[in-house]
C-alpha cells in the first residue's frame, strides 16, 4: 500500500489559520460589540462548542490518515489537540469570569454541586497534563509508551466533554448526541483498529 | 537511446514554484473562507445587526417602579424561548414571522356558567393597561418589559367559574404548518401551562396584547399570551387559544418533560436551585454583571400572602 507524500509543513500552516478563524471572529465581534443580546452566554457557548469541535477533530486525525494512506496527516493531531485545549481555556476563563465573577468559593462550589459542571472540569484537568505533555521534548522525556498511556486519557475527556454538554441542554438535545455519535464511533474505531487492520501499533510514533 | 521527456518540455523551477505558492495561496484563502463561513452560519449572535435596525426605538422611557429601566426593544424581540419555533433563541424572531394572528379567538371553557369565545376585540374592550414587569426566566438572565394587557381576572368573572373550579389550564396554538418545530419531538405538543385560579385571579396577572404600545411580535406570543411576573418565564404561555376552568391541578409542559427540575409552582426563588444551575443570581439583559435575584422576582409584597403555610422548598 503505497502512501501518499503530502508536505506536512502547508498543512501545519492550513490547520493554524482555520482554527485560528474563530478565536479572531470572535474577539473581533466582541471588540464591535456584535456578540449578540447576551454576549455573556455566547462566547461561552461558542468557545464551549469549539472545544468540542477540535477535540473531535484531534481524533479523527489518525483514522483519516489511515483511510488516506497520508503519513503527513498524523501531525495534524498535536496542533488540532492544541486548538481544542486553547478553546477549553476560553471556556472556563469566560464562565469563570462572566458567570461566576471570578469568586473561587463560588467557582469550587458549582463545581462540587452540579455534575455537568464537574464533568466539564474534569474534562479540562484531563487535558490539561496531554497539553503539558504536547511537545517533542516531553515525548521523548517520558518515551513512546508512556507518553501513549497518558495520551489515552483524550477519550475519557471528550466523554466527559459530550455529556457535560448534554446534560446542560434543556430538552433539543441534537448538537450532544451529534458529538457523541461521532466521538463514539472514533472510540468504537481505535478499540477495534487491532483486530480490523491486523496490525499492532509498533511503529514509531510522531507529535507532530 | 531516446529521452522520454525533452529537455525544452521541463517546466521552468521558477515557474514550477510559482505555480505552487499561487496553488497553495488558493487552498489556504479557500478553506479561510470556507471557515469564516461555517463560523457566521453556525454561531451568529442575535443583534448583530441591531443598530441598523430603522425606527425603533433603542431604550424608552419606560421604568418600572423601582425605576428599572425597560430593556431595548430589539432585545426583546430578538432572543426568545418559544419552541414552537426554534430551540435557539436568535433562531425564533425569524420564524416566527409568518405566523398568523389575526383573526385569533380564546375558548374559554370548563367549569364556568358562562362559557364564551373572545376575538381580540373583545378582549380589547375589557380595559388594556400598560404594565412595565421584571420578566425572569428560568435560565437566569431577564429583562424589563413594558406589557401592554389585560388583568386575566377580569375575563375569568365574566365567564363566572363555578364553586368547584380550583385551577386554570392554559393551551398554544397547535399548527406546525406555521410552527414548524411542531413537527419534532423536543416537547410534547401542544404546549400546556396551569394556574391555581387565585394567582389567575390575581391583579398583576396578565392576558398580555402587546408590549411597547405595540401589538405583540409573534416571538413574543402574538397575539395574546398570558404573564406572571412572578413566576419564571416559562409559565408565561405563549399564543393562547384556550383556558379551561378545572378542578383539578392541570398538567403543563416542563413539569412533564422534567418533574424533578421544573414544578408545578415555578415562582422564582433565589433559594431554590435548578439541579443544574443556580437561580441565585441573573443577569439583566443589556447589562454586564450579575446581579441578586429576588423572592418572587420581587413582587413579594403583592403575592407572598398566596403561599402563606406553603413550602416554596417541597412546591418549586
Amino acid at each position: 500500500m503505497a502512501s501518499r507524500k503530502v508536505d506536512g509543513q502547508f498543512l501545519q500552516t492550513l490547520l493554524i489559520l482555520n482554527g485560528a478563524i474563530p478565536a479572531v471572529l470572535l474577539g473581533w465581534d466582541a471588540w464591535w460589540g456584535q456578540l449578540g443580546t447576551h454576549p455573556q452566554e455566547f462566547a461561552i457557548r461558542t468557545t464551549g462548542s469549539l472545544t468540542l469541535i477540535f477535540l473531535t477533530l484531534t481524533l479523527t486525525v489518525r483514522p483519516l490518515m489511515e483511510w488516506l494512506r497520508v503519513p503527513a496527516l498524523i501531525g495534524l493531531r498535536r496542533t488540532a489537540g492544541l486548538f481544542s485545549f486553547f478553546y477549553g481555556v476560553l471556556h472556563l476563563t469566560a464562565y469563570s469570569w462572566f458567570d461566576k465573577e471570578l469568586q473561587a468559593r463560588a467557582i469550587i462550589a458549582d463545581t462540587l454541586e452540579r455534575p455537568f459542571i464537574f464533568l466539564g472540569m474534569a474534562a479540562f484537568l484531563l487535558l490539561l497534563p496531554l497539553a503539558v505533555t504536547s511537545t517533542r521534548a516531553m515525548l521523548r522525556r517520558l518515551g513512546g509508551q508512556r507518553w501513549r498511556r497518558i495520551h489515552w486519557a483524550v477519550y475519557p475527556a471528550a466523554c466527559a466533554g459530550v455529556v457535560h454538554y448534554y446534560l446542560l441542554v434543556k430538552a433539543d438535545t441534537t448538537n450532544p448526541l451529534g458529538f457523541a455519535l461521532a466521538i463514539g464511533l472514533l472510540l468504537v474505531y481505535r478499540l477495534l483498529r487491532h483486530r480490523l487492520r491486523g496490525y499492532r501499533m509498533t511503529g514509531p510514533i510522531r507529535s507532530a | 537511446m531516446a529521452d522520454p521527456i525533452k529537455s525544452w518540455e521541463i517546466t521552468d523551477e521558477k515557474d514550477y514554484w510559482n505555480r505552487r505558492t499561487f496553488l497553495r495561496g488558493g487552498i489556504l484563502a479557500g478553506t479561510a473562507a470556507t471557515t469564516t463561513w461555517l463560523y457566521r452560519r453556525l454561531a451568529s449572535p442575535a443583534g448583530a445587526g441591531k443598530e441598523k435596525e430603522q425606527g425603533q426605538p433603542l431604550t424608552s422611557g419606560y421604568l418600572t417602579p423601582e425605576g428599572e429601566t425597560a430593556t431595548d426593544l430589539y432585545d426583546i424581540t430578538h432572543y426568545n424561548n418559544f419552541y414552537e419555533f426554534s430551540t435557539s433563541k436568535e433562531g425564533v424572531a425569524p420564524r416566527a414571522e409568518r405566523l398568523i394572528t389575526r383573526p385569533w379567538t380564546i375558548e374559554v371553557g370548563g367549569l364556568v356558567h358562562q362559557p364564551r369565545t373572545f376575538d381580540l376585540d373583545d378582549l380589547s374592550r375589557l380595559g388594556v393597561e400598560e404594565r412595565v414587569y421584571r420578566f425572569r426566566c428560568v435560565e437566569a438572565w431577564s429583562m424589563v418589559i413594558p406589557w401592554l394587557g389585560v388583568p386575566l381576572g377580569r375575563l375569568l368573572l365574566l365567564v363566572e367559574p363555578m364553586a368547584s373550579a380550583r385551577f386554570v389550564a392554559f393551551e398554544t396554538k397547535f399548527d406546525p404548518s406555521q410552527m414548524p418545530n411542531q413537527r419534532t419531538g423536543v416537547l410534547p405538543w401542544p404546549y400546556v401551562e396551569g394556574l391555581r385560579l387565585d394567582e389567575a385571579l390575581h391583579p398583576l396577572t396578565l392576558l398580555s396584547t402587546g408590549l411597547y404600545g405595540k401589538a405583540l411580535l409573534p416571538q413574543n406570543g402574538a397575539p395574546i399570551r398570558l404573564v406572571v411576573p412572578w413566576k419564571y418565564g416559562f409559565k408565561s404561555i405563549k399564543s393562547v387559544v384556550r383556558i379551561r376552568l378545572v378542578a383539578e391541578q392541570p398538567p403543563t409542559t416542563w413539569s412533564t418533560v422534567a418533574p424533578e427540575e421544573y414544578g408545578f409552582y415555578s415562582n422564582v426563588h433565589p433559594g431554590v436551585s435548578h439541579p443544574r444551575w443556580s437561580q441565585a443570581r441573573e443577569r439583566r439583559i443589556g447589562s454586564w454583571g450579575m446581579r441578586d435575584t429576588q423572592l418572587f422576582n420581587g413582587y413579594g409584597a403583592e403575592v407572598a400572602s398566596l403561599y402563606t403555610g406553603l413550602d416554596l422548598k417541597q412546591n418549586y
